[in-house]
């Protein structure tokens, strides 16, 4: 990589850290528990919007996992939810009202937050329609992913995006709070992915799953990015560029091996599509505050009308991480 | 008293006291070693928690960081004190604060007892072993090493190559042949005192202080010099990656560790609580130990490394993107390719579907659909047929099909009416068989019911195709199996190509084609292959066809009618 482009990397990362300084005005504190916080506190970050529903298996399941920290963003929810989440001792939550879009869909407000809270510590910015899975999560917990992630100086863990969906109709069944999603929304599809290397940033683009077999199948190239970079050890100097797709500086993106051997990785269980979904496909469709004029919301509201059932012979059931990483989904790399 | 315990500390201090009264409560003294950069408020709180056990002591604290010199300097204190404060100790064992014992204390004494003039210290000359990381062997002797190779990687690598261009290199003291090996050993006092009060050792020490990692060469050299029996191995389990550095243990390994033979593993989670649990506190379930399988440990870790190094070939994910001429295996399996065959037999598919017993699909990469087998929309892992996603990346769909069908040969048509994207990877592919009957794509074309000069442009527009893919699979470099007949060369005597191919894909049991597919109808080619060449268009890859007679077939035998009288 030339000088040039190198220090254009650099000023765009000191752009994006500019502007999260700008929009931390548009974060009202509503509950600040940053006081509890230990050094080597593993923090979770989130932006949500009327998920009330889903918040008390999503916070369960992370404290499970070992998540000592939550960091939430509501945008303006009028769900309850932004009321639960203040109740929670482990939990600190900003509300904002400005728009999700010119946030840039969030990151902006979780760069800020990441930028002032998270300097040093491992750090999963996750939606609360997203459950990490990593080699041996059923056994270990994530601080012993982390702590190997600290002995091999890796800074950053790579984690696809696999769309769950259910058997039948999205709305066929209802999801109770506190229900793992996972029960209703347990089938993905296993290999249909197609990657491409951005060049400029070095990250994958991913697309493909059922989301690409069912909603773009005429137009591959509109279907959702589903590469993701979860789990970062977070320093000050760090900014996520769009999503959690990819990162500055661009080392961090380097999350694939290019000589042959896989790199330890997870899988984000993405469980957009439970009932809830219809409805919260047609309100972000008026509200327009999603990526690209929500193109995928058009694309869903077009289908889901028809025949909204993802599901088809080969779907693959899920079981466990194991299963996962058999399928070639995920990989233990060389932790053992 | 036999066995004195020298434990080296960093981190987790809560666990390194449990070990050390573990060792203790057996007998063995035990010499405490508190890495400098644990700070004097914390260790000052380590040695008071632990202060009720007198065999348990603490020597003086030195930096110690990985690659230095601090955790040579600290073995040397710790190993003086303890052969100075315990007359008693014939073995000194060097542990760290996150080794574990796995068997009883009272064997690894026993052991020891039974061999009481052995030192087991793991110790190769450098030339002989592979384990080196960052390419330097014997340049770690030969070569100075002031900067830190994890904090000042860059000058660290600046220096080492400044040094090899400037030719500059280090005397090895006289008489030193420089060997390494694990730093976790176990001398005997008459060894170990004869390192440690050797008359030369402030001119060791000054050549080892520069060396790179001097504790995996330090004692590992100085040993061969004075000991009488060197058993060359570690008494801890530890293993290694790709790194060089240790596998962690966690409580789900807890029955591997079990099985293991080992007295001592490294390095084990602090957090993995059931494994110091089961080791330290339970007696009786260490003695219930299971039948020692080690390899079991060996076979997982080294799949780890394999993993991390090489992967599995054929995948492509989000954490295995190789770059071109890396993939170690562009796809997973074995799978054929077939042109021109579905053309010249009416029903190929099927057919050797029958013979071979393998999935048979159409023109996967037809501009209309991929044709899978069955008619299917979609097949094994969700792959779809519809051809714009396919055509998105075309690679990635034959990479996909593959994987997904892993445990079950794929075969699939190809011809020049296809999408072509796939060629140039195919014909790289190793695992690809591919068979061309180069020209047959005319029969279609003879048998349709088009106007001439539809044909004729059809049929440049094909044979300029065909005549590409031809050229890519001549190619020197490709790696794809090839075969490739002329149509006329092929009907000549049809079944014994396709018994060898048959062969090849090798599902079938060894027997002789019963029965062969049913080639279409030639009558009359070879006068539309002179009609096109009369046009202006010169068809050039069906070989050379007699304008007037059809070319010879293979006449079915007519089954005789019989009468049963």
């Amino acid at each position: 990589m030339g000088i040039v482009k190198s220090y254009r990397l650099r000023l765009q990362r000191k752009r994006w850290r500019i502007r999260a300084f700008r929009k931390r005005r548009e974060l009202q504190p509503i509950r600040n528990r940053t006081s509890q916080i230990r050094p080597g506190d593993i923090f979770l970050f989130s932006t949500m919007r009327n998920e009330h529903v889903r918040l008390p298996y999503f916070l369960k399941y992370y404290r499970d996992m070992g998540v000592n920290h939550f960091f939430i963003v509501d945008n303006d929810s009028n769900d309850g939810g932004l009321e639960y989440l203040a109740e929670q001792p482990d939990v600190s939550v900003w509300h904002s009202k400005s728009s999700y879009k010119r946030a840039r869909y969030g990151v902006d407000w979780l760069n800020w937050l990441q930028l002032r809270h998270a300097h040093g510590h491992w750090c999963l910015t996750v939606d609360p329609d997203e459950f990490f899975l990593f080699p041996f999560c059923d056994t270990r917990p994530i601080r012993a992913l982390t702590d190997w992630l600290d002995a091999s100086s890796i800074k950053s863990f790579s984690a696809m995006l696999l769309d769950m969906y259910p058997k039948g109709r999205i709305d066929a069944e209802p999801y109770v709070a506190g229900q793992n999603p996972m029960e209703t929304a347990c089938w993905f599809d296993a290999g249909n992915y197609t990657i491409n290397k951005n060049k400029k940033l070095g990250n994958l683009w991913i697309q493909g799953g059922a989301r690409a077999r069912v909603f773009f199948p005429d137009a591959p190239e509109k279907a959702p990015a589903l590469n993701k970079i979860p789990l970062v050890k977070w320093d000050r100097r760090y900014t996520y560029v769009s999503s959690t797709h990819n990162l500055l500086p661009r080392g961090l993106n380097l999350v694939y091996d290019e000589w042959g051997g896989e790199k330890a990785s997870g899988v984000l269980l993405h469980t957009k599509f439970l009932n809830t979904f219809t409805e919260k496909a047609q309100e972000e469709l008026e509200r327009k505050q999603h990526y690209s004029a929500s193109v995928e919301y058009k694309a869903y509201a077009e289908h889901l009308s028809e025949n909204p059932d993802l599901w088809c012979k080969w779907s693959e059931k899920y079981i466990n991480w194991r299963q996962l990483e058999i399928l070639g989904l995920m990989s233990k790399g060389n932790w053992a | 008293m036999s066995v004195g315990i020298l434990m080296l500390v960093h981190t987790a201090l809560g666990r390194a006291e449990q070990v050390a009264r573990h060792w203790a409560a057996s007998g063995c003294p035990v010499v405490i070693h508190v890495d400098k950069k644990v700070d004097r408020k914390t260790y000052k709180g380590f040695q008071a928690s632990i202060k009720d056990v007198s065999d348990i002591t603490f020597c003086k604290r030195h930096y110690c960081e990985w690659g230095g010199w601090g955790i040579t300097a600290a073995t040397q204190g710790a190993a003086e004190r303890m052969l100075a404060q315990f007359p008693d100790v014939r073995h000194v064992f060097l542990a760290s604060g996150s080794c574990l014992p796995l068997r009883p204390v009272g064997e690894l004494i026993e052991y020891l007892d039974a061999r009481p003039r052995t030192d087991f210290i793991e110790s190769a000359t450098t030339s002989e072993v592979p384990w080196t990381v960052g390419g330097l062997d014997i340049e770690r002797f030969t070569l100075r090493f002031p900067f830190s190779w994890k904090t000042q990687r860059r000058l660290f690598d600046k220096y080492v190559a400044l040094q090899r261009s400037l030719g500059l290199k280090r005397r090895i003291p006289k008489g030193l042949v420089p060997h390494m090996g694990s730093q976790w050993w176990c001398l005997t006092r008459q060894t170990l005192s004869a390192v440690l009060e050797d008359p030369d050792r402030p001119t060791y020490d000054r050549y080892f202080c520069k060396v790179w990692i001097p504790d995996e060469s330090y004692f590992q050299t100085l040993s061969r010099q004075y000991s009488s029996n060197i058993e060359s191995r570690s008494l801890t389990l530890s293993k290694f990656d790709f790194q060089g550095k240790p596998h962690i243990f966690y409580d789900d390994h807890l029955q591997l560790l079990r099985r293991s033979d080992c007295f001592v593993a490294r390095k084990i989670w602090p957090h993995a609580s059931r494994i110091y649990e089961a080791f330290l506190t339970d007696e009786d379930g260490a003695l219930k130990r299971a039948e020692p399988n080690p390899g079991k440990i060996d076979r997982i870790f080294a799949k780890a490394v394999e993993r991390r190094t090489r992967g599995r070939a054929g995948l492509v994910m989000h954490s295995r993107f190789p770059n071109e001429g890396w993939e170690n295996g562009l796809t997973c399996a074995p799978y054929s390719v077939f042109q021109g065959f579905a053309e010249l037999f009416e029903d190929f598919e099927p057919w050797l579907a029958r013979a071979t017993g393998t999935r048979v699909h159409g023109h996967l990469f037809s501009p209309e659909r991929a044709e899978f087998s069955g008619g299917e929309k979609v097949i094994n892992g969700g792959l779809s047929d519809q051809p714009l996603l396919r055509d998105y990346n075309g690679a990635a769909f034959l990479t996909n099909l593959i994987w997904n069908t892993r445990g079950e040969r794929q075969c699939f048509q190809l011809g020049p009416m296809d999408t072509q994207d796939v060629c140039w990877k195919i014909s790289n592919d190793p695992n690809a068989q591919i068979s061309v009957i180069s020209g047959a794509w005319a029969v279609p074309l003879f048998r349709s019911n088009q106007n001439f000069s539809d044909l004729r442009r059809e049929a440049a527009r094909l044979q300029k195709i065909e005549n590409e893919f031809l050229y890519k699979l001549r190619n020197p470099n490709a790696k794809a199996r090839i075969r490739i007949w002329s149509m006329a060369e092929f009907i000549e005597s049809p079944m014994e190509p396709l018994q060898t191919l048959i062969d090849e894909i090798g599902n079938a049991p060894q027997r002789r084609l019963a029965e062969a597919p049913k080639m279409a109808d030639l009558q009359g080619f070879g006068q539309f292959l002179q009609n096109l060449k009369n046009q202006g268009m010169h068809p050039h890859l069906m070989g050379d066809f007699p304008i007037h007679d059809s070319p010879v077939l293979p006449v079915e035998k007519q089954r005789k009618p019989y009468l049963v009288k």
